[in-house]
């Protein structure tokens, strides 16, 4: 065998049983969760951030916790009203599911018992949010908590999908729609009105598995 | 937001391939992790500066160059050592499902290989192990591994010679019953 033979059975040995290691769910979700935060701040400030690198797994986002959490606040409030009331929406709710991640104010009710999460909005809502633990199908409840959205209190129930976090906003709306799928600033918003009640899923999650949590709500 | 956008679309579909380099390269999946995060956060801040080339090597250039200034400063810290922690993790690595009748014996079979190639990888010197990873493993040509790796292409050339008469010694068994 001569060495132009040699070089191309090693190639072939190589890419044939060399591992090929791949980005995983985590790490795909902490980049986005960094560029929109970046996004975000850089709309306040218009020097970039002195260099911070934070370690991974940061669940203690919290280190960039509170000030981040405001300037995504900030940002909310910053924006130019967009031409139709759906994008203000969705930026809003996009808002408010990177808020409830920085902040580390999750969830007010934290169980995956559907009978604990539900009663808890008693009293805090007019009306009561179909609760579901949908662990069985890889959507773990994570809990529960009260947001504020166009201008009204409504439910956020709190999922997880892998090593991502889903913020499912539950109001009362007329109708009936299927699940359509959104993107708002690398974010996915999937809707849908069902039961009287509407629907938005809001993760970085992909928007396939985000829609197959909607099949799974009523 | 449009400039969030283009570089999700742009950048983010190289997340595989920089997360490839990055753990070859430091050979430690949390660390790895960092680096492709650290750079991804850069690249997003100098997203400007990416004007018509291709998004590809520009990021694994920055992800390339935050991997050799962690093992430069391993190296003057003197914690480093000769192997990294994915060494240790060799033998339990799982073997991908594969469709080629997975019989134990095959399975077995495999996972004996990939654990040889994988070591001999290893083994390179970080400037051999990063061509050979780029032209092998990602596919790249000769001018974006010149372009990420900032050497002349000529160099790019020669290193992969030398990367792969290195491993045709350290895999000769296995080239042998090819």
């Amino acid at each position: 065998m001569n060495d132009e033979d040699a070089d191309r059975a090693v190639g072939r040995l190589l890419r044939e049983h060399a591992t090929r290691h791949r980005a995983g769910d985590a790490l795909q979700s902490a980049v986005r969760t960094e560029i929109a935060l970046e996004a975000a701040g850089q709309r306040r400030q218009a020097t970039p951030p002195a260099d911070r690198r934070w370690r991974w797994p940061a669940w203690g986002l919290a280190a960039a916790g509170f000030a981040c959490g405001v300037l995504a606040s900030m940002l909310a409030l910053q924006l130019q009203p967009p031409a139709d009331g759906n994008r203000a929406l969705e930026q809003e709710l996009a808002s408010s599911h990177v808020r409830a991640l920085m902040v580390a104010h999750l969830t007010d009710v934290a169980s995956s018992d559907q009978h604990t999460v539900k009663p808890w909005f008693q009293g805090k809502l007019d009306y009561s949010p179909p609760v579901k633990d949908l662990a069985d199908d890889g959507y773990p409840l994570i809990g529960g908590r009260l947001d504020y959205v166009a201008g009204r209190p409504v439910a956020a129930l709190v999922y997880r999908r892998h090593g991502h976090l889903i913020n499912l906003f539950v109001w009362p709306a007329d109708g009936q729609t299927a699940p359509t799928v959104h993107n708002h600033q690398g974010y996915q918003l999937v809707r849908w009105r069902n039961a009287g009640m509407q629907f938005w899923a809001v993760s970085d999650l992909n928007g396939e598995e985000l829609q197959t949590l909607a099949r799974l709500m009523p | 937001m449009a400039h969030t956008r283009d570089f999700e679309a742009l950048v983010l579909p190289h997340l595989d391939a920089a997360y490839n380099l990055a753990r070859w390269l430091v050979r430690d999946e949390h660390v790895a992790d960092d680096m492709v995060q650290d750079a991804c956060l850069r690249a997003y801040r100098y997203f400007d500066a990416l004007r018509g080339d291709a998004a590809k090597p520009w990021l694994l250039g920055i992800v390339r160059n935050n991997c050799y200034a962690w093992l430069e400063e391993e190296r003057m810290s003197a914690r480093w050592v000769a192997h990294g922690a994915d060494d240790a993790l060799l033998a339990v690595v799982p073997v991908p499902p594969d469709s080629r009748g997975a019989t134990p014996e095959t399975e077995l079979w495999h996972a004996d290989r990939r654990q040889m190639v994988d070591a001999a990888i290893r083994a390179l010197e970080p400037p051999y192990r990063e061509v050979i990873v780029l032209r092998e493993l990602e596919d790249l040509s000769y001018a974006e591994i010149a372009q990420i790796a900032a050497i002349p292409i000529g160099t790019v050339m020669s290193r992969l010679s030398r990367a792969r008469a290195a491993l045709r010694t350290a895999l000769a068994d296995l080239l042998g019953t090819e």
